[in-house]
């Protein structure tokens, strides 16, 4: 079972996902073995497809200044403003450690 | 010892001063040698010799209206917020759409680094939680960049004098296409960050440098070369100072024929002469450190311009982990040679790579070996021409209107005109003198009007920029050279009869 707590803690710092409680950790393990099952397929010797759009023309726009100059509406979204700058905290707060994190595994 | 151009070898010198051996801090580097790997000289007293590895990550800002992939301005000091789309401010419902121009100058620049261009890239998202990217991912190349496996030639004097010139290469692994992040100011008064995402989706150039350098003499020397081609290609300005070229320095020391050593990264270098000082402070503490019995960690240090050292950045979030995967929004790049260009096609959407091929300008390497060749100058005289902002131009003005030859004109543009300009922090288009009236100058001496000192005398008064003609002030100043042989003669006699004891004893000798 590649679902460990290890692998669950990695992933919630990495994505800041919040697996909740037990069944959520086995909708994650059911997903795990369902997508597992595409290793049944031989794909030997074939390039991997990274997207249907594949094919698809990439389209080239030209260098013209077409968009901003939108301050006002883009700081209705902030929380705080300082003089048209976003307000961030000062550095990135770390998710706290398994043991503080008190909706980890939540009735597990 | 006296310091040579790098070769690869570092000892530390051991001194006895009062109270028992000391370590000095002054390195001795060996003889000019290659980078890669170089000979080892003879043993010398105590320790044994350290091979430095140096590695370059640059981004250059490209050079462009609009973003890489949005609509938004591309500008240096704007308002805050003001040119950011919403796609830069990373809103849901919007999507990439990639800048053709951008695509231009990655190619452009590819070519130039004699790169390999892959006519199919591809994008993916980089992911890490910072306030100033939004999107919580960076679009960047990671699978399969646009341009691969070039080489940057550049050349170092071996001595200080500049008499002596080595051309050294390094190898170049990839060019990336990438998105800039937004600017963080600290304010660490109120506990916060106030973010500006003017500078977020600016389309960068990532230049990765292969690990071929072995000095901060030779990482800036490589730097400023690929400063040069950028300008000249135009695909960036690379001003360092304003961000547009930003350098993170990757070294590590080993033994010779040991593997690598542990590597840090040295970020926040705001110049080509701080890049040195940092890659040659940061070769210097590993060495200490190690021959201490300490170890090297692998970490991020920023240099700090104020002390001249490196310092650990601080890293609370542990070894990254960017989750790489597809961009699933863009298909992959397409480049188009004349070969495979297709028949019915819509010449807008295509980067051709043959027609930006075609058109590159003369490389800074070229611009010089025609300088050489049309003026007669020395290669070391090509490099400062051509490494000093305008005064190519003032010379080849200069030399255009004066009879004096080329090769006598250069001494004066190297020395006289670009002390004085270094001196008040001028360029020469700043110059106070003009191209016009250097030449002016310059064949009033070439005339035999004037002596070579008077001419100096002269250039200084010019330098003072009160609008006087070279002439003015030479007849001001009374430098004239006398041409009448009598009168010479009469000041020649003047002189022998007033001193008649030092002439005799002359005569005696």
């Amino acid at each position: 079972d590649s679902v460990t707590v290890e692998v669950l803690d990695h992933l919630e710092h990495l994505a800041l996902v919040d697996f909740r409680d037990a069944e959520g950790v086995e909708r994650l393990r059911e997903a795990v073995r369902f997508a597992e099952r595409l290793r049944e397929v031989n794909t030997e010797g074939i390039e991997p497809m990274d997207s249907v759009l594949e094919d698809r023309c990439l389209y080239l726009r030209e260098d013209d200044v077409t968009e901003g100059n939108c301050t006002a509406e883009l700081l209705k979204n902030a929380g705080e403003k300082v003089e048209e700058y976003f307000v961030a905290p000062p550095g990135n707060i770390p998710l706290p450690k398994l043991e503080e994190r008190d909706t980890f595994l939540k009735g597990s | 010892a006296a310091a040579r151009g790098c070769g690869g070898v570092w000892r530390r010198v051991l001194r006895r001063g009062p109270g028992g051996p000391r370590s000095v801090s002054r390195l001795w580097r060996a003889v000019a040698c290659s980078a890669r790997g170089g000979a080892v000289p003879a043993g010398h007293s105590g320790l044994a010799p350290w091979v430095p590895v140096v590695g370059l990550e640059i981004h250059a800002q490209i050079s462009s209206n609009s973003k890489l992939f949005s609509g938004s301005k591309v500008q240096f000091a704007a308002p805050p917020n003001s040119l950011v789309s919403f796609f830069d401010a990373s809103l849901p419902g919007t999507l990439p759409v990639l800048n053709k121009r951008c695509v231009e100058a990655a190619v452009m620049t590819g070519l130039a680094l004699n790169c390999t261009i892959n006519k199919k890239s591809l994008f993916d998202r980089k992911h890490y939680f910072y306030a100033d990217l939004p999107a919580g991912y960076q679009i960047t190349q990671q699978r399969v960049p646009i341009a691969v496996n070039g080489s940057l030639s550049y050349s170092l004097c071996i001595d200080n004098k500049m008499s002596q010139m080595v051309t050294k290469t390094v190898r170049i692994k990839q060019i990336q296409l990438e998105q800039d992040s937004g600017k963080s100011l600290h304010d660490d008064a109120r506990s916060q960050t106030l973010v500006d995402l003017n500078r977020a989706g600016v389309g960068l150039m990532e230049v990765v440098m292969e690990p071929d350098m072995c000095c901060g003499e030779e990482a800036a020397a490589a730097v400023r070369e690929l400063q040069l081609i950028l300008q000249t290609l135009g695909s960036s300005q690379a001003i360092m100072a304003e961000g547009q070229l930003r350098v993170d320095a990757n070294v590590s020391v080993h033994h010779p024929g040991e593997p690598y050593g542990v590597r840090t990264e040295v970020k926040n270098i705001n110049s080509v002469r701080f890049l040195a000082k940092a890659v040659d402070y940061e070769i210097q503490r590993q060495i200490k450190e190690l021959e201490n019995g300490g170890t090297v960690l692998n970490e991020t240090r920023a240099f700090d311009s104020k002390l001249g050292c490196t310092v650990p950045m601080r890293d609370k979030e542990g070894k990254q982990d960017y989750r790489f995967m597809p961009e699933p929004n863009l298909p992959p790049l397409i480049l188009y040679d004349a070969k495979s260009l297709p028949a019915n096609v819509n010449h807008q959407q295509v980067v051709n790579i043959d027609w930006i091929h075609e058109r590159l300008p003369d490389l800074p390497s070229v611009r010089r070996a025609k300088l050489v060749e049309l003026y007669g100058i020395l290669p070391e005289h090509s490099f400062t021409l051509v490494n000093e902002d305008g005064l190519t131009d003032f010379f080849e003005d200069v030399v255009k209107q004066t009879q004096m030859k080329p090769k006598k004109v250069i001494g004066w543009i190297l020395s006289d005109l670009l002390s004085h300009l270094k001196q008040h922090s001028l360029t020469a288009k700043e110059s106070p003198i003009s191209a016009f009236l250097l030449a002016d100058l310059l064949n009033l001496l070439e005339k035999g009007e004037i002596s070579s000192s008077a001419a100096k005398q002269v250039f200084e008064e010019l330098w003072k920029g009160e609008g006087k003609t070279p002439l003015e002030i030479v007849k001001e100043k009374q430098l004239e050279l006398i041409q009448d042989q009598e009168e010479l003669e009469q000041i020649c006699q003047a002189v022998i009869d007033e001193r008649e004891k030092e002439v005799i004893m002359a005569v005696l000798g």
